[in-house]
């Protein structure tokens, strides 16, 4: 499989099943060092590349078959289509020399080689699932640990490259689209809560970003000290709440102000199905607020999963590689706006 | 605001710090700040911060940077100031004083609770079970259960046995 056919569709994870409100995906990450080599960041060349080797001769023998990318064969515009789809971070991507990313063929696991640790798993599911993604990563971190011999110190737990890490290695984390907080303007206190709580709160693409179309990570920080399933049920309780917040948000909303509602969504529809230029944060906001009106009853031309895939793939690498070439910031707007008024044509307007 | 350490110029530089879990503030004039080895462009990170170092009263002195060293990595410590990452798993035995310190700041413990890896973490994961094995045993002698007291400390003892016995047969596995 190519980075070509996967832009075409969506990551499993996107595929939620079950009615998950405000909850887009969950996600485990494991951080993990070989014994052996020094960390990523300050090893030699020698030893970086001997961990990428060996990490390449693992993969090998591993099911199911995980597709690899070596970030210095992987061209810009395909380390940015793999950023934009939550298998790498922006760091990896900045990176060329012995370093690369395996990813599994549902795009559900993917493991980082050489970012800020020697590994770096990743299990993504679609909704509310940390435990499935817990299980998952687990078993593949298993299987990793079979081969190879881990940083480990019955203290400190695995050793990471950032003390911020070590311990468990593990950060959890769950993206929420919050439409309703934001829009009562009670996102600050919200955040402010958590961080008090030893909970982080992000943008849709992690660490440093903002909050495009109202999505957000909340993850834990602390990783000594707690059991795994400790950390997921912490998180996981705070998230039901969250939920629960976001859902009053939006019936005092709906109470208060349902004409403003339901004027947002119509004309976030006709945006959508008219506009000829859309910048990539105006298509997030849009797509946001017919996400909400979905969820509101307001509209059923929509499933969850076609939305959730248009905020990926109204994301400028991904445009690139659907039009094949290179585009400039404009070029991507006259694009973006037609990819998402042809979506629009598809659904009748009729409910909204 | 008067500078803390001159007592003369206007103190434009206000560092919070947290040094053995107490917060502490310090304002200071810029001269001062520069004469205390402050960088003032570089963001004063928050490992600088937790390990009290570029403090004005602790007189770091090169010397003393180049002092702490991992041997394995040749990592210094004012290396890790300046990355706030680590070179090497080594580097947690070298530079174990200040991480203790900060992984305290930072997770509220010392101690991983957590997954233990399966082929090298036979040692700490017996450690861990007996742990868990002693609590139950607590729980099971507060609620008078004895039976059930005794039947976990007969299986604390078998963890213990099993150790000795593997490193018996296979003196080199650790």
């Amino acid at each position: 499989m190519t980075l070509d056919d996967m832009v075409r569709r969506h990551g499993s994870w996107l595929e939620a099943g079950v009615e998950e409100g405000p909850v887009v995906s969950s996600r485990i990450r494991l951080a993990r060092n070989l014994d052996q080599y020094s960390f990523p960041g300050w090893a030699s060349e020698e030893e970086n590349l001997a961990v990428w080797n060996q990490a390449v001769a693992m993969f090998q023998t591993l099911e199911p078959n995980f597709i690899s990318w070596s970030m210095a064969e992987t061209p810009a515009l395909d380390k940015e289509i793999l950023f934009e789809r939550h298998l790498i971070s922006q760091e990896l991507a900045e990176q060329e020399d012995s370093c690369g990313v395996f990813v599994s063929p549902d795009e559900c696991m993917s493991v980082m080689v050489n970012e800020e640790d020697h590994i770096r798993i990743q299990s993504l599911q679609a909704g509310l699932n940390l435990q499935e993604a817990w299980r998952a990563a687990d078993k593949l971190d298993d299987a990793l640990e079979a081969q190879l011999t881990y940083a480990f110190s019955p203290k400190l737990g695995y050793l990471t490259s950032c003390p911020s890490n070590v311990g468990t290695g593990m950060r959890a984390s769950v993206m929420l689209h919050l439409p309703g907080l934001v829009l009562m303007e009670e996102m600050d206190p919200v955040i402010n809560g958590i961080s008090k709580i030893g909970l982080a709160v992000r943008g849709m693409w992690g660490e440093g970003t903002e909050a495009a179309g109202n999505m957000f990570q909340v993850s834990n920080q602390i990783t000594l000290g707690r059991r795994e399933d400790e950390i997921i049920a912490h998180l996981e309780q705070i998230v039901l709440e969250l939920i629960e917040h976001e859902n009053n948000a939006r019936i005092r909303l709906m109470e208060n102000r349902s004409l403003m509602v339901e004027d947002h969504v119509a004309r976030a529809f006709g945006t959508l199905s008219h506009a000829r230029l859309l910048s990539s944060g105006e298509a997030l906001n849009l797509l946001s607020t017919l996400r909400l009106g979905r969820d509101l009853g307001m509209t059923d031309q929509f499933s969850r999963r076609e939305l959730d895939t248009l905020f990926i793939s109204s994301q400028p690498a991904h445009l690139q590689k659907l039009e094949n070439k290179e585009l400039e910031p404009e070029e991507r707007d006259v694009v973006r706006a037609e990819m998402l008024r042809d979506y629009m044509k598809n659904a009748s307007a009729s409910d909204i | 605001m008067i500078c803390e350490y001159c007592k003369e110029a206007e103190a434009t530089i206000h560092l919070t710090q947290v040094i053995d879990g107490a917060v502490k503030k310090l304002n200071l004039c810029q001269i001062c700040a520069q004469k205390n080895g402050i960088d003032l462009n570089s963001p004063i990170s928050i490992t600088d911060v937790l390990l009290g170092l570029g403090q004005p009263g602790a007189k770091a002195s090169d010397m003393s940077e180049f002092d702490l060293c991992c041997n394995r990595c040749q990592m210094t410590r004012a290396e890790f100031k300046k990355r706030a990452r680590l070179g090497c798993p080594e580097c947690y035995n070298a530079f174990m004083g200040e991480l203790s310190a900060l992984t305290l700041a930072m997770h509220h413990s010392r101690q991983h609770v957590g997954k233990i890896p399966a082929r090298q973490g036979n040692e700490a994961r017996i450690t861990a079970q007996a742990a868990a094995l002693q609590k139950d045993i607590e729980t099971a002698i507060a609620k008078e259960e004895y039976e059930v007291a005794a039947s976990l400390r007969d299986k604390i003892r078998a963890l213990k046995e099993g150790v000795q016995a593997s490193d018996e047969e296979n003196p080199h596995d650790s």
